[in-house]
């Protein structure tokens, strides 16, 4: 290049140093800012007697309790007859607890935030993803790789700084459930996997706290409210865990990114009703949303079921037992994000992805069979690749035999076979049942195209 | 009153306005995971008069056998509400199908 001045790897290095700087200072802020809230708290604790700050001198002199700069900020919830002064009060003195500040959490916290609960809680352990970003609305591009409960905790001060914002930068566990649970007055279940939701569940049950929890995935959602005077709770409708093929996840299922968008306001809705004590809170009642055909629906659910072994009249379930229970036993699934890595194969019948692309540099004659559904084909593949879903795989054997005998007649002599999946789990299967059939030599590439992209090829497009 | 009829058992007639029925018609709605397992949204039953939401959703099961997945997980509604597995379908009945969701 022509043109003087300093190169990108100086300017990379320019923004990197500004970034940590920026970081420091924001810092800095956070803490004094948190030190400020201590103190308020402080000193009117005594004459409010709530759990969140009510700052000015006119307090005294308005029975509510709102100071102007709040009538200013909730002056269109306080002109709703239906709401008013009253349901703002109570808000003001709520505390809820959101788990999980992803898709469903996002949009909860937001609109926690602005609309004025006095103490919001985050739990979360995850860092930001990019590939979060087309639902999780709340965390920006700038926070990709930090914690969500930062990126979170900033979003919601950004747009209220008069609340209480609580972090709990941890992944809820059984072991601190029912202390951090318990400093709270409602419950948000936005979380993404079946053994959280047993667990908090049962938290709420245990500590007779109401549970919001929302559920999106796909094109559908969940709504309902748990446990709420008298209501049922999760195991009263769900006695039995589904099967682990049924718990599927955004990660490998898909979701269209406004879908948990919906059902986060809806369960920001809830919570706030339940907190302010306005309407009718949607317990023993569950809404379906339906994004395709545009349809919702509600549907009368059962009464808490006096068999239940959370809540069950007989039952005696015990915080020791909580804390003993193993829910992603109970559920055969983990709470974790991370899908899990079988091994289902002995080490000879699997290759790794540097193997592999050797054998391609080598030109050695092979066939790549790859078992991923056809819309995940679609995204992106490795060259040359044969795509047999492993779900039509019984059916389509024929074909992998037809290349097979073609590459052979081409090569005059054998060819190898491997298979590919995503991650290296579906690869197993296929090539146990490749094995099974008479294809002896199969063998599958460990850690699928996502370990591709991570040992051979980092310019491998990511999903 | 409940009971539960064999579909052979289709001689059995009850008398529902003028018309006399030996098997009543009602409409499924899949919901989630039941969607995935049929690759429908929603289909149409005929089964015998008298039958219990359990029987048709035995009869579904053998229509859609991989609907076995979620047998034990779900909440079945009648007409939009909450029905015990034990519940008479009556004609043109609308019988949900709705496995949880956990994802989010």
């Amino acid at each position: 290049m022509e043109h003087k001045g300093p190169d990108g790897a100086a300017i990379r290095r320019e923004i990197e140093s500004l970034k940590a700087t920026k970081a420091d200072i924001e810092s800095q802020i956070s803490s004094l800012e948190a030190r400020l809230r201590d103190m308020n708290l402080g000193t009117e604790a005594v004459s409010i007697n709530g759990s969140c700050p009510l700052t000015s001198a006119v307090d005294v002199s308005l029975r509510h309790g709102l100071s102007p700069d709040m009538i200013h900020r909730y002056s269109r919830h306080l002109l709703l007859p239906s709401f008013g002064v009253e349901a703002q009060s109570n808000l003001l003195k709520a505390s809820i607890l959101v788990v999980g500040a992803g898709g469903l959490g996002s949009p909860a916290l937001l609109y926690l935030a602005s609309c004025g609960v006095g103490r919001l809680g985050i739990v979360d352990n995850d860092v930001v993803e990019l590939n979060n970003m087309h639902r999780q609305i709340i965390h920006t591009e700038a926070y990709i790789g930090q914690p969500k409960v930062e990126s979170a905790a900033e979003a919601c001060r950004a747009v209220n700084s008069t609340i209480q914002i609580v972090k709990h930068k941890e992944a809820l566990r059984t072991s601190n459930a029912l202390k951090i649970m318990s400093q709270y007055d409602i419950v948000v279940d936005a979380t993404d996997n079946a053994p959280s939701r047993y667990m908090i569940s049962d938290c709420c049950v245990l500590l007779g706290k109401p549970l919001v929890s929302g559920a999106a995935l796909g094109l559908e959602g969940q709504l309902t409210v748990y446990n709420y005077k008298g209501g049922p709770c999760y195991r009263c409708l769900f006695p039995t865990p589904p099967p682990t093929t049924a718990c599927q996840r955004c990660s490998d299922s898909g979701v269209l990114g406004v879908v948990p968008g919906i059902i986060g306001c809806l369960q920001a809705l809830e919570a706030i009703k339940i907190a302010s004590s306005v309407g009718e809170p949607l317990s023993g009642r569950m809404l379906l949303f339906d994004a395709l055909s545009a349809r919702i629906r509600i549907v009368k659910i059962r009464g808490k079921s006096s068999e239940c072994a959370a809540c069950g009249e007989t039952t005696r379930f015990t915080g020791e037992q909580f804390q003993n229970f193993d829910y992603e036993k109970f559920t055969q699934s983990p709470m974790v994000a991370s899908p899990p890595k079988l091994n289902l194969l002995p080490q000879d019948s699997r290759i790794s992805g540097i193997e592999y692309s050797k054998i391609v540099k080598d030109g050695e004659a092979h066939i790549l069979v790859d078992v991923r559904p056809e819309h995940h084909f679609r995204i992106v593949s490795l060259p040359n690749s044969l795509n047999v879903p492993l779900s039509a795989l019984e059916n389509r054997v024929s074909e992998i035999s037809l290349a097979m005998k073609e590459i052979e007649g081409q090569n005059g002599k054998g060819a190898s076979l491997f298979v590919i999946c995503r991650r290296g789990n579906d690869s197993q299967r296929a090539v146990q049942y490749l094995q099974k059939v008479g294809f002896t030599s199969a063998k599958d590439i460990v850690g699928g195209i996502e370990g591709w992209a991570g040992e051979v090829d980092p310019s491998f497009p990511a999903y | 009153m409940e009971r539960q009829m064999e579909p052979e058992m289709e001689t059995s007639t009850a008398s529902s306005g003028d018309k006399v029925l030996s098997s009543i018609s009602i409409k499924v709605l899949f919901f989630a995971r039941a969607r995935d397992l049929t690759g429908l949204s929603e289909t149409p039953l005929v089964v015998p008069y008298g039958s219990t939401a359990n029987y048709c959703l035995e009869a579904l099961i053998s229509k859609f056998p991989r609907l076995e997945e979620i047998h034990h997980c779900m909440v079945l509604a009648l007409n939009e509400e909450y029905a015990a597995g034990s519940s008479t379908v009556k004609d043109n009945d609308e019988l949900a199908i709705i496995p949880p969701i956990s994802g989010g």
